[in-house]
């Protein structure tokens, strides 16, 4: 079945509306349930994980190009570069490694 | 007196605002390509990183339109990932002077992002909403505006320009998840647990059919829910900083 690409973005923007809103307009004290406090503190690390591994690597055209740039952000973030400096030197490093392997 | 921090608050806002949408817009270029290839349009684009301003989210959400997902899957994948800004939000609702009006909670918490965020927790005292606004319209209409701009341009652009910007988004990702890993053990083991189980979903036969929003789904509630029973987080983690 075909679907209505208005509808996905209506339903993806009212989902993301109601989780930015609710706690804050609802919840007046803090969470206290120990279970629930951290499993929402890990869904984040783990959801961006997963996203990012191995599809860092099927994006580009060739895969060590992907592996280049992933390496090329842990080791820049885990330095503590900012979003945007690994974000561009990621892109940097597959540029790089695509040239050298297009010119073998 | 209440004039001029008003006005303060908006001067800082757009201030801090400017630097953050900078990097918004690089990284939404990128995240326009990735809806290019989901078949949307510029207006589609603008419209759909206006609305939801979130990048997991959104690369979510053009990904599974790219594979006619069914609209449940959408919902539940945006909960998944976007689930952080549920304890953003209960956060931000500590720094709310009392007797706010509740139209400042609804706009508040529509401008909920990673970094706005940030700006909202780094500021003395009570939140100020007219601060937030600022840094907001500044930073987060160069996001939708970055979109569009990858929708129109990723398609004019050479082939190894867009294969060294698809890999943008993953960048911003890994700024994100690393820095913590090194700092909290824990979440380090996480995120290279979650790097191998997302790896073997990808090519175990059982499972590689599923939908990358099911994958996602099912690897997120399922690591986090164990990593929750056996470490559980100290009072100070589980507050304000996630």
């Amino acid at each position: 079945m075909t679907r209505s690409v208005y509808i996905y973005i209506l339903v993806a923007a009212g989902v993301s509306f109601l989780i930015r809103v609710l706690p804050l307009t609802l919840i007046r004290r803090q969470i206290t349930n120990r279970y629930l406090r951290s499993f929402l503190y890990y869904v984040p690390y783990v959801t961006l994980a997963v996203m990012t591994f191995p599809a860092i690597v099927e994006a580009a055209q060739y895969p060590l190009a992907g592996v280049a740039a992933l390496l090329t952000g842990v080791v820049l973030a885990w330095f503590g570069a900012g979003l945007f400096p690994v974000a561009v030197s990621c892109c940097v490093s597959v540029f790089l490694v695509e040239l050298l392997l297009r010119s073998l | 007196m209440e004039q001029n921090s008003l006005r303060r608050d908006i001067l800082h806002g757009a201030r801090d605002g400017l630097p953050i949408g900078l990097g918004y817009f690089a990284v939404a270029f990128s995240l326009g390509i990735t809806a290019k290839h989901a078949g949307l349009t510029a207006a589609q684009g603008f419209l759909a990183s206006f609305l939801n301003h979130a990048s997991a989210g959104e690369y979510a959400l053009f990904s599974l339109i790219a594979g006619n997902a069914a609209y449940w899957e959408v919902a539940a994948v945006i909960c998944v990932t976007n689930a952080r800004y549920l304890l953003m939000s209960a956060a931000l609702s500590q720094k709310f002077a009392p007797g706010s009006p509740f139209r400042h909670r609804l706009l508040v918490g529509f401008c909920i992002t990673d970094e706005l965020f940030g700006l909202g927790i780094a500021q003395k005292g009570w939140l100020s909403p007219a601060y937030i606004y600022s840094a907001f319209l500044v930073a987060d209409l160069l996001w939708p505006s970055g979109t569009a701009t990858g929708i129109i341009a990723g398609s004019i652009l050479p082939a190894n320009i867009v294969s060294a910007l698809s890999v943008a988004i993953y960048g911003m990702f890994l700024a994100i998840i690393i820095p913590p890993s090194r700092e909290h053990r824990v979440v380090g083991i996480l995120v290279l647990l979650s790097f191998v189980c997302s790896y073997a979903f990808s090519v175990l036969p059982a499972v590689s059919n599923l939908s990358g929003g099911m994958k996602t789904i099912l690897l997120t509630v399922a690591i986090s829910g164990i990593a929750a029973a056996f470490f559980p987080v100290k009072d100070e983690e589980g507050g304000a900083q996630a």
